[in-house]
């Protein structure tokens, strides 16, 4: 049982998922309207580290994202996982995979399995597990996660914080190398929001799992990521990388803290102009 | 003693269908089927009024006071139900209903898939398919007695149009409406597009299928009944509640047109919601909205 390995050893166990982002360009409609969505674009994301991306509305995070999970092809560039291509000049695409699974905005749990069905449905389309097995470790994955009540529940059936919460454990026991998270918790509100973010960090405080997270709420930022990429309005580039020194692991409290505030101002500056640049050019959002 | 048991007694507590069993019949008692159970008294009412107003007042009800009284009407059909030659008619009628049904489905929700999946075999076969779909069953009826070589064989192949048009528009624009996120889930989680089909696409479009195969049932009813009166046409034919109506019509039996007409309406009625709860037994996630 390597993802939800016990604390001690997880650290070393599973750093993995490092992410190199090199020189990407991404040109929408070539031959007509040419919207550069990412316009030469390079970030690395550390093994084991929440690496927060975080940019005005349409700024081209989300066609980041679906160039490394392989739903979109980039235009130039490369981009590396641990060293392996994923794709780059002559393989524009790169294959989807469990060793990068997505969670995305306003969740896509299958309505039609249970939430233990949907956990356990990685490793047995894998063929990595047989589906008593594997129904065996969502279980289990469940309940440390909070979720030993609703295992037999239907997505329609619970709200949208345990929904997401499931979402997320289907995604950890693929043992991805890397999880991409789209703004995953956009629409909750406040209080939800926070029960959820202790429940991420300790899910990642157990498993050190490599994150990309995009978001444009600065506080979660902050309070989850180890590092946050402030990207341009589009075409998209990073303009500015914060470190987040706050010791892990973390709770509430340190939403309150003097150096949780300096954090916060100086993000916002760099966010601030790109946001303001954004609303002027006055663009539809891209999809 | 009373003579009903309860819905209770009847269906003791159990897990599973035996539960979903005790619920329906246990909800035969709610407020909404009293409600439907009123309306329908209602209407039989009215019926009745309409039809006595002449001989009580002397007014004469345009059309309906032309009817038969709902008692004739209900007597006429106690008077059938010991014939056996109604119960033929209304077994024929069923069998090519269901025939015609699941060859429909059989072929429409392959095709309906394909379609929606595949751009090339969509762009081939939709022009084709949208021309010919405006065209009423019925206006196959005359082709079809030439075409085929029994008259039973081009009874069904009417019922199946009947059915197919409207099952394959609702498997197209069902599995064209799938939440492209949770295609994409799947794919990130290592679906193969083998996977993808049968444990995304298909579940996605059930609902879809259930309402295709839902209305496409109750057009197969009035295709069947209006394809046998035309194809039979007086003389001793193929039979069923079409051609069941056809003869009360010539005998001059203005209560057997009704409950011939009745009759279809019921098995029409009966066999959609057979339809909806075999949806339902598929599709328990979508009893828990």
């Amino acid at each position: 049982m390597r993802a939800f390995a016990e604390p001690r050893d997880a650290p070393d166990a599973l750093r993995r998922g490092a992410l190199a982002i090199r020189r990407v360009s991404k040109v929408y409609d070539p031959n007509g309207g040419r919207i550069v969505a990412v316009d030469d674009c390079s970030l690395d994301i550390a093994p084991g580290e929440i690496s927060m991306i975080v940019g005005p509305s349409g700024c081209g995070k989300t066609t980041l994202l679906n160039a490394v999970a392989g739903f979109h092809s980039i235009s130039a560039g490369e981009i590396r996982l641990d060293g392996e291509l994923l794709c780059g000049p002559g393989k524009l695409k790169a294959a989807s995979g469990a060793d990068r699974v997505v969670v995305f905005q306003n969740g896509a749990l299958f309505p039609w399995k249970t939430l233990i069905e949907n956990v356990a449905y990685g490793p047995v389309v894998q063929r990595r597990m047989r589906r008593q097995e594997a129904l065996d470790k969502a279980r289990h994955l469940m309940e440390r996660a909070g979720l030993g009540l609703v295992v037999d529940k239907y997505p329609g059936e619970v709200s949208s914080g345990m929904a997401r919460r499931a979402e997320i454990v289907r995604a950890l026991i693929n043992e991805p190398r890397l999880l991409l998270l789209d703004e995953p918790y956009r629409a909750m509100d406040a209080l939800t929001k926070s029960v959820m973010h202790e429940a991420l960090l300790k899910l990642y405080d157990e498993t050190r799992v490599t994150i990309f997270f995009i978001t444009h709420d600065l506080e979660e930022a902050i309070f989850l990521g180890s590092r946050i990429y402030v990207m341009t309005t589009r075409p998209c580039r990073v303009k500015k990388i914060v470190d987040v020194a706050l010791p892990r692991p973390r709770d509430y409290r340190a939403l309150s803290s003097e150096s949780f505030r300096a954090l916060l101002a100086e993000t916002k500056q760099a966010v601030q102009e790109e946001a303001q640049k954004a609303f002027e050019v006055g663009e539809r959002e891209l999809a | 003693m009373r003579a009903f048991a309860t819905a209770a007694e009847m269906f003791p507590r159990r897990s599973g269908t035996g539960g979903a069993v005790r619920r329906i019949v246990a909800a035969s008692t709610e407020i909404r089927v009293r409600r439907g159970v009123a309306a329908l008294s209602l209407f039989l009412l009215f019926w009745y009024v309409a039809v006595s107003l002449k001989g009580w007042l002397g007014i004469d009800v345009p059309w309906v006071g032309r009817l038969p009284s709902p008692g004739s009407v209900f007597a006429a059909w106690l008077g059938l139900i010991g014939d056996p030659g109604y119960w033929q008619s209304a077994y024929l009628s069923f069998m090519r209903v269901m025939i015609g049904f699941l060859a429909a489905m059989l072929v429409g929700i392959p095709v309906g898939l394909a379609a929606a999946i595949n751009r090339y075999f969509y762009d081939v076969f939709y022009p084709s398919f949208e021309i010919l779909r405006p065209i009423p069953p019925l206006a196959w009826v005359p082709l079809s007695l030439i075409f085929w070589p029994t008259q039973e064989m081009s009874i069904a192949s009417v019922t199946f149009l009947g059915a197919f048009y409207t099952i394959v528009i609702n498997v197209i624009s069902g599995a064209r409406s799938i939440d492209v996120r949770l295609i994409r889930a799947a794919q990130s989680m290592g679906a193969t597009r083998w996977h993808l089909f049968w444990k995304v696409v298909l579940p996605a479009t059930l609902p879809s299928i259930v309402t295709g195969a839902a209305v496409g049932m109750g057009i197969t009813w009035e295709v069947v009944v209006a394809a046998e009166m035309i194809s039979t046409g007086g003389h001793a034919g193929g039979g069923g509640l079409g051609f069941f109506i056809w003869n009360s019509y010539v005998g001059g039996s203005l209560q057997q047109i009704v409950v011939g007409m009745i009759s279809i309406g019921i098995a029409g009625y009966v066999s959609s919601a057979l339809i909806r709860l075999l949806g339902h037994a598929l599709m328990p996630w979508l009893r828990l909205r």
